[in-house]
């Protein structure tokens, strides 16, 4: 029986995206279902009742929330090729604790770029740098995150790249200035065709965004 | 080689609480280490400097640190016995849903209540309080434990939170069992297991320590 994969997504989120990138370094073949958030559909109410928030993957009918379980779910069905995870398990661990600190704190700083002014923005910045020294810490030397080969934590950073410039013109801040290492590892990424075809262009994102906060004020 | 396994933990932590289970289910042997989290040792800032706190294993002098990661570790690694998370990837995946559901969501408006004033700042954190379990009895449903017939990763993330029910109830002034009698029975069924007995932290010394840290944040 051919496997059903649905992908209810929202095209600028960057959670979406690391999914997007998943399916694709598997060849898995998907139904993409574009919600709007803004308006939730019967279908995403009936498959994420809990969070009521995209990604949710259906798995022959099975929702999978939660875009890091999803990643792993994807890793552990779709078992034959492009491990996502290490199989050592400290690797994994290492892995996950990165991905877990994208998931706590990279979310959080960015967006206050674009909700905060004044004294308060400059607070926010100082955060947002902070944490993406530490990200330049752990990267290191290495090309990527996951070593030699695009992993895990680079799946879960990359997509917020696709906000870079969202968050560069809200924030005033020049990220390449700040974190010259970063920009480096998003570029060598991009590189990947799945990467590059996954992640919604910066341009298009900060239209949208920039039109939702000015509606907003 | 023998494993060498340390465990830097805080006696009250749910979350440290959660790691002891999961290497006593496994039947690993393992030093405790007491941490001062008002007074941040050397080792544990060490062993974890991103977030500063308990729990970290440290096996074989490499540092894992996040309860559930830790779990998770400790499932892979030991896994000639007892299983902690199912085999099937789609109960995998519905499991760290819920684990992580736990996470999200009830440490924070447990924190919530505690550290309330009285008022409609404590009425709202109970409404919340009481909407999560509310959830998680839903998903509960007639099952004996989350895992299903046994005792599995959510449990073993909820359990915990028992040893501060009483702390919570008393300071928020309500009983949890009138308004969730499912979730209090099920953590009575989770209690009959010796492991999870052993490891909960007698709730009258959490609420002194409730208290202290009620002071601390000048809330007595």
């Amino acid at each position: 029986m051919a496997d059903e994969v649905v992908l209810l997504d929202f095209w600028l989120s960057m959670f979406g995206m690391r999914v997007r990138i998943a399916l694709a370094e598997k060849g898995i073949k998907y139904e993409y279902k574009e919600q709007d958030i803004f308006n939730k559909s019967p279908l995403l109410l009936e498959m994420n009742p809990i969070h009521k928030k995209i990604p949710v993957l259906i798995h022959n009918g099975k929702p999978v929330c939660e875009s890091l379980i999803i990643v792993q779910y994807i890793d552990e069905v779709w078992n034959d090729k492009s491990p996502l995870l290490p199989s050592d398990p400290y690797q994994r661990a290492h892995a996950r604790f990165w991905a877990d600190f994208v998931d706590k704190k990279v979310h959080e700083v960015s967006m206050k770029l674009l909700t905060t002014k004044g004294e308060e923005l400059e607070v926010s910045k100082k955060e947002f740098f902070e944490i993406y020294k530490i990200l330049e810490g752990e990267l290191g030397e290495k090309p990527y995150f996951g070593g030699e080969n695009f992993g895990f934590v680079d799946l879960s950073l990359i997509t917020f790249h696709s906000w870079s410039h969202v968050y560069e013109v809200f924030g005033n801040i020049n990220i390449e200035a700040e974190c010259p290492k970063i920009i480096a590892w998003a570029k060598r990424c991009l590189q990947k065709e799945t990467v590059a075809n996954s992640l919604a262009d910066q341009k298009k994102v900060y239209e949208a965004v920039g039109q939702k906060i000015r509606g907003l004020e | 080689m023998a494993d060498e396994v340390v465990l830097l933990d805080f006696w009250a932590s749910m979350f440290g609480m959660r790691v002891r289970i999961a290497l006593a289910e496994k039947g690993i042997k393992y030093e405790y280490k007491e941490q001062d989290v008002f007074n941040k040792g050397p080792q544990l800032l060490q062993t974890n400097p991103i977030h500063k706190k308990v729990p970290v294993l440290i096996h074989n002098g490499k540092p894992v640190c996040e309860s559930l990661i830790i779990i998770q570790y400790i499932d892979e690694v030991w896994k000639d016995k007892s299983p902690l998370l199912p085999s099937d990837p789609y109960q995998r995946a519905h499991a760290k849903f819920w684990a992580d559901f736990v996470d999200k969501k009830v440490y924070q408006v447990s924190k919530r209540v505690w550290t309330s004033t009285k008022g409609e700042e404590r009425e709202a954190a109970k409404k919340d309080y009481f909407e999560t379990f509310k959830i998680l009895e839903g998903e509960l449903g007639d099952k004996p434990y989350f895992g299903g017939e046994t005792f599995g990763f959510v449990d073993l993330s909820l359990i915990p939170f028992y040893s501060w029910f009483y702390a919570i109830e008393t300071f928020g002034e309500f009983n949890l069992e009138a308004e969730c009698p499912k979730i209090i029975a099920w953590a009575k069924r989770c209690l009959h297991k010796e492991i999870v007995a052993k490891t909960l932290q007698d709730e009258k010394k959490v609420y002194e320590l409730v208290g202290q840290l009620r002071k601390l944040q000048g809330l007595e």
